[in-house]
């Protein structure tokens, strides 16, 4: 259908975005690239009185990441998809993330579609929500009260639910800069290229000198309610030298942690199957062991 | 309040001044009221890329895409891809003679997005193009003559289409 009759504006700066949110509550909604909420008004799953699009805040769409002074890189909310897969620092510095972009829809809607406004989402079978359990990423948010940080396992809460109170703007996502040696891992599966996760894992894993895992993280999305860690999975792998053996314990384990959603598109058994596999797949990439076949 | 908004923006290199609803989306815009019907609208949510033109270079879904976010920007349909005496580019040329159309209602989402793949890439693989078209859907050839189509027009070399000043 065609969108619903609503408001417009185009703020320029963060701090009248945040003006007319306080103004409008619940009424108003905000507007970054449009390639969930513009479908959602189509079907009329959502009608707001006013949208307030980021699109002329400059500050949240910076070309460049800011550099923090511990290393890390805060990329502003508003910044594409295509950004990312397209990036040469994203591509050396965060490789992860550069690799999981061509999951995402496709071309047209990376070209338009945000970090920010798929993390707000919070679609279950999204990328982006799991990219950020991944790397341990922090989620910036300011309202009129000021400014917060949300640590990714707190920012998602539910289905399309986030940690963010109606009057806040997410600005940034800080991604801590990569230890020199980091292996990573990302698996997903769908029913056709671009399509939503049936299911996916991502994950990153830092060896010592002597092999073992000091880190781990594997971030699970498209299985359940909402993207999470598989903290079971890597407890099975922390303080030990990756093998084939302890690998497969651990996506037993990852298994054993989701509670499989059940739709028209998978059934709770085959998202069972697909975390247990890509767990293992995921993994060995991420230690570069051979996959099973 | 809902009133009109005004906005500029150039489409095929002409500039144009119109007031709109914000619903108003680009490709409800470019075909209703600037009559390029070359736009075609499939799913209207994203999936299908016939209603595929460029933004400032970069395909985009025009169903998508509110005609005020083209506020002071750059549009391209498939008409600004050709021509204006109505011959054939080299990549439209391609597509008549693999059989890369049968209805057609692809077609013109299908040129733009190859017209940006090789923009970017001017000697896709087969795998690259097949990369770039995966958000445009045709019901009709099975796809293998539209990658054909693309692959040898750029095989060719040079300008895959002229893009109307």
């Amino acid at each position: 259908m065609k969108p619903p009759r609503f408001d417009y504006a185009a703020p320029e700066t963060v701090d009248d975005a945040l003006r007319l949110l306080a103004e409008h509550g619940e009424a108003a909604r905000l507007l970054a690239g449009g390639q969930s909420l513009i479908p959602a008004l189509r079907f009329r799953l959502s009608a707001p009185d006013l949208l307030i699009d980021l699109e002329r805040i400059e500050v949240l769409a910076a070309a460049e990441p800011r550099r923090l002074p511990d290393g890390a890189f805060a990329f502003g909310a508003m910044t594409r998809h295509r950004a990312f897969e397209r990036s040469p620092l994203v591509r050396e510095r965060l490789p992860l993330l550069c690799h999981a972009m061509h999951f995402v829809a496709h071309a047209q809607i990376r070209n338009r579609g945000t970090i920010g406004g798929s993390l707000c989402h919070a679609d279950p079978a999204a990328e982006w929500p799991a990219l950020c359990l991944a790397c341990d990423a922090d989620m910036v948010a300011r309202s009129s009260g000021g400014t917060r940080r949300i640590r990714a396992q707190d920012f998602v809460c539910g289905p399309f639910m986030t940690a963010l109170n109606p009057e806040e703007i997410l600005l940034e996502v800080v991604f801590p800069a990569w230890p020199a040696r980091r292996g990573w891992g990302f698996r997903e599966v769908s029913r056709r290229r671009g399509d939503f996760a049936l299911a996916g894992v991502a994950c990153i894993v830092d060896l010592d000198q002597d092999g073992r895992c000091e880190n781990i993280r594997i971030a699970i999305f498209g299985a359940g309610e909402t993207s999470m860690l598989a903290t079971a999975a890597a407890d099975a792998l922390r303080g030990r030298v990756p093998s084939k053996q302890n690998i497969r314990e651990a996506a037993r384990a990852a298994r054993a942690g989701i509670v499989p959603s059940s739709d028209h598109h998978a059934s709770p058994e085959y998202r069972s199957d697909l975390v247990e596999a890509l767990t293992t797949r995921a993994l060995c990439q991420a230690v570069s062991l051979p996959e099973p076949s | 309040m809902t009133g009109q908004r005004a906005i500029t923006l150039t489409v095929n290199g002409r500039l144009h001044l119109a007031e709109l609803e914000p619903r108003r989306t680009l490709a409800d815009f470019l075909r209703e009221q600037l009559d390029l019907t070359g736009t075609h609208l499939g799913c209207e949510h994203g999936a299908c890329g016939a209603c595929t033109v460029l933004l400032d270079g970069r395909p985009v879904c025009a169903c998508l895409t509110l005609a005020v976010q083209a506020d002071r920007r750059s549009v391209v349909t498939i008409e600004g891809l050709s021509p204006p005496d109505g011959s054939l580019t080299r990549l439209q040329e391609s597509f008549r003679r693999h059989h890369a159309l049968q209805c057609g209602f692809c077609t013109a989402g299908m040129i733009v997005t190859a017209h940006a793949l090789l923009s970017e890439n001017p000697r896709p693989s087969r795998e690259a193009i097949r990369d770039a078209i995966s958000g445009n859907l045709c019901r009709c050839t099975g796809y293998v003559p539209i990658v054909e189509a693309i692959y040898e027009a750029a095989q060719a070399g040079g300008p895959a289409v002229t893009t109307a000043k």
